[in-house]
């Protein structure tokens, strides 16, 4: 029951979160000055096609572009109603994208559960990653297995992803035969799913994942390492060493259990990375997820679309900041009765 | 070693007072804090070699142009995509000293490529302390000498030209200049911002430190990389490139802050209890006071350890965002600008070289990193 009403009220923080977010993002992408009906409008006046004038003034008033920014933001959230009642993202309205001249909804559309099965991906693997090689690197410390890894981690720390990505494609593709660029073959876009389909997205997702998930999969192994450090020199340790408990079952009955806390703890640091990275590995290997569809509304100043980019982006992390929040209280019980704040 | 008459044995060794372990630790007390730390960190020596060449970087800063051989903007038609040329000593078995062998250029009509063929008969010497284009020291005092250059029409690509038949090498140096400042510029924006918030919520609490926290959290939440882009998108287009950079700069710090606001606040929270923060507040000190002379000091240290560890995440931030066409641009030369060329396959397949920027990068990234971890490792100096 304790865990019930904390998942509860884990998730009236995040929607409170979300209330928040949603107006800072209003807010940046309002802060370019103009707005891309009145730099259209503009350019049409000049050129001196009036009927396209008069489209974009109806298009003006139909989004209430031409009401003060406020009640931009609540008429956009679907507090207050619009032209047409209470029409906002609450009531699953998402906005109309000027550049595409299409629902934001359409073009969405089928982006959003790739940027989700892109974004798992390359969590599973910072974890399937991270979790052997840093546990190998803390029981075999100082030596060339703690170098290497240390090594291989640094390296993936500091390159950065984008260029990563572009070599990796390339030498993929000549030494592996990996598809290049997309997310999927091209025959399989806009068909329902089939068996073929799921394995050419697999084959697709090899390199992205790797890609994105490098760098949070090293800070994740050091640390992982460093907790578990902390761990073995403690007299419990010892102690089993000197009963004669074997060295494996030493290390995952006891020290691990206790490592594996901040583990768990870290994808709330871990999320956001992940989907900065996805966004700009999407935009250089061409994938079909949100992030070249976000650069492009952003520099053609396209409102709503940017926007919905950004609230989607910011959920995502929301709502895998809150599971691991909630996983957490679930496997450690001291986290329980201490209260929330850490 | 003599045996008293009573059995006990005595070290006839005189006493010397400096090998005694107890005096030893007696001067360890008393030396100054960053004394202690200096020691310990110079055993440290991957931190100390990074260290020393960040140091080295950041001196070379001004001075860039002496040693790049062209301006970062001098073009090259007929030198177009030229690959490296390497620097020799030897021409046919005799010394010569160091030399090129000049490029000459041919158009492939069946690939429609440049090919360069190096005219290995004539060995071109390098000068040195030679006049070349005018460049501003330390963007101040007008110049023309450089380092070094190739005599006549001769050119000198040591790491090849880029598709305007620019110089890779002296980019990167004047590359230098903006990436590496991004960096320090954003880490101040942050670590004042973060250092002002975490301690107004560690020192005083209550509300306060709710408010804050709440704006901690989300921002903390948020995928760092689409902020950065929508606030950079929001940077008017008309600005100047100095304008467009210190920008950037402050934009990466302002979302960077969070982290450091948590750690300070933390730190708060246990030392406000302290008796002497008691004792200073019986005293009459004003909160600030307390802050800045009783509370920070503690931790300065560790503060700067955790901002060297965030300076990469900012370089790479501007590299990401540059690379991307929302950073700095064109005529601005940083890193990023210069991948900004290696955005497709063609320049990895055909000409490497373009993406020669992203060595300094990793290797700049890699030193903040080792002297970070040199840094936090060696702060607390009476913990060995």
């Amino acid at each position: 029951m304790e865990i019930l009403r904390y998942a509860i009220y884990r998730f009236g923080t995040m929607l409170l979160t979300l209330l928040v977010v949603s107006v800072m993002v209003f807010a940046i992408i309002n802060l370019p000055p103009g707005d891309y009906l009145s730099n259209q409008i503009a350019e049409l006046r000049a050129t001196g096609q009036s009927a396209g004038v008069a489209k974009a003034e109806f298009l003006r008033t139909e989004y209430s572009l031409d009401r003060p920014l406020y009640q931009q933001y609540l008429i956009w959230v679907g507090f207050l109603p619009g032209p047409h009642g209470f029409y906002g993202l609450i009531q699953g309205n998402y906005g109309w994208s000027f550049e595409f001249d299409q629902p934001v909804a359409e073009i969405v559309g089928d982006t959003l559960w790739l940027t989700v099965l892109v974004n798992l991906a390359a969590v599973l693997f910072v974890y399937l990653v991270a979790l052997p090689l840093g546990v190998l690197a803390a029981a075999r410390s100082r030596t060339w297995v703690d170098y290497t890894t240390a090594f291989v981690g640094y390296l993936g720390l500091a390159t950065p992803n984008f260029l990563l990505a572009l070599i990796l494609f390339y030498y993929g593709h000549k030494y592996f035969d990996l598809p290049i660029g997309g997310l999927m073959d091209p025959a399989y876009e806009g068909e329902p799913m089939s068996w073929d389909k799921v394995k050419s997205i697999l084959v697709h997702l090899i390199v992205p994942t790797f890609v994105i998930g490098t760098s949070g999969a090293a800070g994740m192994m050091q640390r992982l390492r460093a907790n578990l450090l902390d761990e073995l020199g403690k007299p419990y340790v010892e102690t089993a060493v000197a009963k004669g408990m074997a060295p494996a079952r030493m290390l995952t009955k006891y020290p691990l259990r206790m490592a594996f806390n901040p583990f768990v703890a870290d994808i709330g640091n871990l999320l956001p990375s992940m989907v900065s990275g996805s966004v700009l590995v999407s935009v250089v290997l061409g994938l079909q997820t949100i992030g070249p569809t976000l650069l492009t509304a952003l520099k053609t100043q396209d409102l709503f679309l940017s926007a919905f980019v950004l609230m989607f982006v910011a959920l995502l992390t929301l709502i895998g900041t809150m599971i691991s929040d909630v996983l957490l209280v679930l496997l450690d019980p001291r986290i329980r009765y201490e209260g929330r704040e850490a | 070693m003599t045996q008293l008459p009573d059995g006990r044995y005595v070290n006839d060794a005189p006493f010397d007072a400096d090998a005694s372990l107890q005096q030893l630790e007696r001067s360890d007390l008393d030396a100054p804090n960053w004394v202690l730390i200096w020691r310990q960190f110079k055993t440290h020596k991957l931190g100390l070699i990074s260290g020393i060449f960040l140091l080295f970087s950041y001196v070379m800063l001004p001075f860039v142009g002496f040693i790049a051989p062209y301006t970062p903007n001098e073009r090259h038609p007929d030198h177009l995509y030229s690959p490296p040329q390497s620097v020799n000593w030897y021409h046919e078995g005799d010394f010569v000293g160091p030399f090129i062998y000049p490029m000459t250029s041919e158009a492939d009509m069946q690939t429609f490529q440049w090919v360069f063929v190096p005219d290995t008969d004539n060995p071109a010497k390098l000068e040195f302390f030679c006049k070349g284009d005018e460049y501003r020291l330390a963007g101040l005092i007008p110049v023309e000498t450089h380092l070094f250059c190739a005599p006549g029409d001769a050119t000198v690509f040591l790491w090849g030209s880029d598709r305007l038949g620019r110089d890779v090498f002296s980019r990167i140096l004047y590359g230098a200049q903006l990436s590496l400042t991004v960096g320090i510029i954003g880490i101040t924006v942050s670590f004042l911002l973060g250092i002002t918030f975490g301690s107004i919520a560690g020192y005083f609490g209550g509300r306060i430190d709710w408010c804050i926290n709440r704006v901690i959290e989300v921002l903390r939440s948020l995928p760092e990389l689409p902020l950065w882009l929508a606030l950079s998108a929001a940077v008017p287009s008309n600005w100047g490139p100095v304008a467009v950079f210190f920008i950037i700069s402050v934009i990466l710090g302002i979302l960077d802050w969070p982290g450091l606001a948590r750690s300070v606040r933390a730190k708060f929270l246990s030392l406000r209890e302290e008796e002497y923060v008691r004792a200073a507040e019986m005293m009459g000190a004003n909160p600030g006071r307390v802050i800045r002379k009783h509370l920070l000091p503690n931790f300065m240290s560790h503060l700067i350890a955790s901002a060297t560890l965030s300076i990469p995440a900012m370089i790479l931030g501007e590299t990401a965002l540059s690379f991307l066409g929302l950073g700095l641009r064109a005529p601005a030369v940083s890193w990023g600008v210069m991948l900004n060329d290696a955005q497709n396959l063609t320049s990895v397949e055909i000409y490497p070289w373009i993406a020669i920027p992203m060595l300094p990068i990793i290797i700049v990234v890699l030193a903040f990193n080792f002297l970070g971890d040199g840094l936090r490792d060696s702060l607390d100096p009476y913990q060995h």
